[in-house]
């Protein structure tokens, strides 16, 4: 599990979650996100290293976004990995998070 | 065909049969609640066939009548005629889509889908609320029923889906489990049309504890699973969540009973059953006020109780589901128990067991004449044996073919409803021995003949009200149907007490269509027989149900084709009868076998009555005197023109059909013999007076002599003795 934090060219604030987001992290992610988004107007969230997401990390990025919602912040998934996508689009949340899902290249099926 | 559709077709065509069986019991004032359930099942079990088989255009259909028939189930409408007409119409399209089905054509059809829509539209004053009620439920809010046809009206598959309402509880996380898996498990049972994912459980951000479980979905799912199945799925679980399960097409007021036991606002997830596809903004309106009604009527006598109210609705949420659950295997296990007393077997199997069946007559025949000539005893008591169990084979495997003539019959409980409908005459039809048993083959061609004698029996035989209060008879007419069982042929009997056929009428429309000359005479039987000449119709009013001067002729010729006969016998005023005669079976008879010169012969069995010598009693005369009766009688010999001597010594086998006795002067009587009969060739399809062939065990070819034409030979030249006269050459000559 590891966290990376760095400022956007565009200013916004940008994390980077390498590992799972699951119910063993829970507690960690949570605190991240929320300090997260509570600390920067645009916060944004590079998934795209996540390997495994289990319906406590879905449960946080909904925290999460509905936390940004309520602060009046941006909360930008920018990228997500396949695991993300997948949760995402099973669960039907893809509209509530807004985010474009960028499928990289050489992943369609 | 598929195997499947054709399969599907089948059961489908059985379940039409019993549910307009049903609907005509309904109708004739039997109410009983296991008639109506017996219908609403035919219906559902034809429903649900389509679904497997995706055949939308039945499942849809069904369903509309599935709706009607769901209502009267629970008394919300009464039995109607006019609703009976709507349903059996409907009867009639689902067979029409069958027909479609069956010819290949899976696509949907613009002319039938017209029709149905049409049928549809009768049947929606049943569907609406304000058909008269019949019942005085207080508990269930009921209604939103008009909501329900809506949305079949809206023909789209997806109220044919299971609703699912889960919420999951705090703890489902914290023990290992993940929602997600189980979600995912459940695509194993079918798919997943629409999930909403509620997160309104969630408290905010500080206190929201990250290994709890704030998770809830509103699934609408398709799938063939039953309830326990689909709960199964959340067995882990079950303790620690909350779970609805809806099954397809569930009430408008489940769903609002589903809205008030979640915990979500009301609004909210009335907005996500309409995006899910469970309900329609209308219904959810309609439900919600509905809702609200009963509840400032409930006010007005007892303090509002929402709390009360949504622990009552979410009781009556599970009784229903537990009846549907309950419904649902009480049919898996009726069709068990009829699937293991029943063995479908394709007819060509059938077929051909009997082809072989009969080629062992034969060769079993063969080895008994061997064993006869060789002498041996002991032999010849081996094939006795075995003649006798080829004969017990014989009798099982025809058997098998035979079927209760009764289906048949039952058919024309419709037809008689139909008809005293349109001609708005009141006819009661009776049956009897509808137990008699016939071969299945002779069955499958006999029903449009039968169909255009009741027909007519009704049409032409009984006559109008009016005509039978002036008679003195009661102002119901009667229509008979008859089967029994004699001689070796089954008799069917379509009677009925009308006026009786009309004998100078029919002479004076013979004379118009030149059938007849005007200054011939007939005996009374001919004038009667002249009906089944091709083109001859008395009705001058062409009604829609026959008199259009296609019928008895082709009625006559069908019949025939059978090996059968026809016959009318009529007593003006009191009505007429038509009996037909038919063989039990195409294939196999037990024959006698008669010789005439170096020739065999086979008469079936069953037409013979005794054998006598002739002995001087023949000379120049083709009649004898039989124990004081004058028996006509043929020889072979001078019919088939046999060249030779006869022997000094000539027999007469005494045949019967149908009541007339005749003799057949034969050389030898050659014993009983089984005989499988051989169709003779085309070339030979017009020759009177032989019905077949068979190999006879020697290896030599028989023929089967047709009794009945040889019969009516030395009837109609007895009585042209009696007429003096050659009156009715002109019929014998068609």
């Amino acid at each position: 599990m590891e966290f990376i934090t760095q400022t956007t060219a565009d200013g916004a604030t940008r994390l980077t979650i390498e590992g799972e987001l699951s119910i063993y992290d829970a507690a960690e992610i949570k605190h991240r996100l929320i300090e997260g988004i509570r600390g920067a107007a645009v916060f944004e969230l590079d998934l795209s290293h996540v390997g495994v997401m289990d319906s406590a990390g879905f449960q946080l990025l909904t925290l999460a976004k509905r936390e940004s919602q309520e602060l009046g912040h941006a909360l930008r998934i920018v990228g997500h990995s396949p695991a993300v996508r997948e949760v995402i689009e099973f669960f039907n949340m893809v509209a509530y998070f807004g985010d474009p899902l960028v499928i990289p290249a050489g992943e369609q099926s | 065909m598929d195997e499947i559709l054709s399969v599907f077709s089948v059961e489908a065509r059985e379940q039409l049969d019993a549910m307009e069986a049903g609907l005509l019991q309904l109708e004739r004032g039997d109410r009983d609640a296991e008639t109506i359930n017996a219908v609403f099942r035919a219906a559902h079990t034809i429903k649900g066939g389509a679904g497997v088989v995706e055949i939308a255009s039945i499942e849809h259909f069904t369903h509309v009548l599935e709706n009607v028939l769901d209502r009267l189930r629970n008394g919300e409408i009464a039995v109607d005629s006019e609703m009976i007409s709507a349903l059996l119409l409907g009867c009639d399209h689902i067979s029409a889509l069958l027909d479609a089905v069956q010819s290949g054509q899976l696509g949907p059809d613009a002319e039938l889908d017209t029709a149905g829509a049409a049928i549809a539209d009768q049947l929606r004053p049943f569907l609406d609320g304000n058909a008269p009620a019949a019942r005085g439920g207080a508990l269930t809010a009921d209604g939103g029923d008009e909501a329900d046809l809506q949305r079949s009206d809206r023909a789209s598959a997806t109220n044919d889906c299971w609703h699912i309402s889960i919420r999951f509880g705090r703890g489902v996380l914290r023990n290992g489990m993940d929602p997600l898996a189980f979600l995912r498990y459940l695509l194993n049972l079918g798919e997943i049309v629409h999930i909403t994912t509620l997160c309104d459980a969630m408290p905010d951000a500080d206190s929201m504890d990250p290994e709890a479980c704030y998770l809830g979905f509103e699934i609408s799912f398709r799938s063939h699973a039953s309830k326990e199945a689909i709960e199964r799925v959340f067995e882990f679980c079950r303790d620690d969540c909350e779970l609805f399960i809806l099954p397809p097409n569930s009430k408008l007021d489940e769903f609002i009973a589903l809205i008030e036991a979640l915990p979500e606002e009301t609004m909210r997830l009335g907005e996500i059953l309409i995006k899910s596809g469970a309900l329609t903004r209308e219904e959810l309106d309609s439900g919600l006020h509905q809702q609200q009604a009963a509840g400032v009527a409930a006010g007005a006598t007892a303090a509002p109780p929402p709390l009360g109210n949504i622990l009552v609705e979410r009781n009556s949420v599970q009784p229903e589901l537990v009846e549907a659950a309950a419904a649902k295997q009480r049919t898996v296990s009726e069709k068990k128990t009829a699937e293991s007393s029943l063995i479908r077997v394709h007819a060509d199997k059938l077929d051909q067991l009997i082809d072989l069946v009969g080629e062992l007559v034969i060769a079993g025949a063969a080895t008994n004449l061997l064993a006869k000539k060789s002498g041996e005893a002991a032999l010849v008591e081996a094939t006795s044996v075995l003649s006798r169990l080829v004969e017990s084979i014989r009798d099982s495997a025809l058997q098998l073919r035979m079927v209760q003539i009764g289906e048949t019959f039952n058919r024309f409980h419709r037809v008689a409803r139909d008809v005293s409908r349109e001609l708005g005459k009141e006819i009661e039809l009776v049956i009897n021995g509808g137990e008699t048993e016939l071969d299945k083959s002779v069955v499958e061609k006999i029903g449009d003949p039968l169909m255009h004698l009741v027909r007519n029996a009704m049409d032409h035989g009984i006559e109008s009200a009016a005509a039978r209060a002036a008679a003195g008879k009661p102002a119901t007419g009667r229509v008979e149907l008859n089967a029994f069982h004699d001689s070796g042929s089954i008799v069917i009997e379509v009677g009925d007490d009308g006026g009786g056929l009309d004998k100078l009428r029919i002479q004076a429309k013979a004379i118009e269509r030149g059938l007849l000359q005007a200054n011939e005479t007939l005996s009374d039987q001919d004038v009667v027989n002249l009906i089944f000449e091709p083109g001859f119709s008395t009705v001058d009013k062409v009604s829609n149900l026959s008199g259009r001067g296609v019928g008895m002729d082709v009625v006559k010729k069908n019949i025939t084709a059978l090996r059968g006969s026809v016959d009318v016998r009529t007593e003006p005023g009191a009505g007429s009868r038509f009996i037909i005669r038919l063989p039990l079976t195409l294939a196999i008879i037990d024959g006698f076998l008669v010789g005439v010169g170096r020739a065999s012969y086979v008469i079936p069995l069953d037409m013979v009555v005794e054998c006598i010598d002739l002995g001087d009693a023949g000379g120049d005369r083709n009649y004898l005197n039989l124990r004081g009766e004058v028996l006509p009688f043929v020889r072979l010999r001078e019919l088939f023109e046999v060249p030779g001597q006869p022997p000094s010594r000539e027999n007469v086998v005494v045949v019967q059909y149908a009541g007339q006795k005749a003799g057949i002067v034969v050389d030898q009587l050659l014993g009983e013999f089984q005989t499988v009969i051989k169709p003779l060739g085309t070339l030979f399809r017009n020759m009177r007076g032989i019905g077949g062939s068979t190999i006879l065990g020697s290896g030599e070819v028989a023929l089967i002599l047709d009794v009945q034409a040889l019969i009516g030979r030395c009837a109609k030249s007895e009585e042209q003795r009696a007429h003096g006269n050659t009156g009715s050459r002109r019929l014998e000559a068609h």
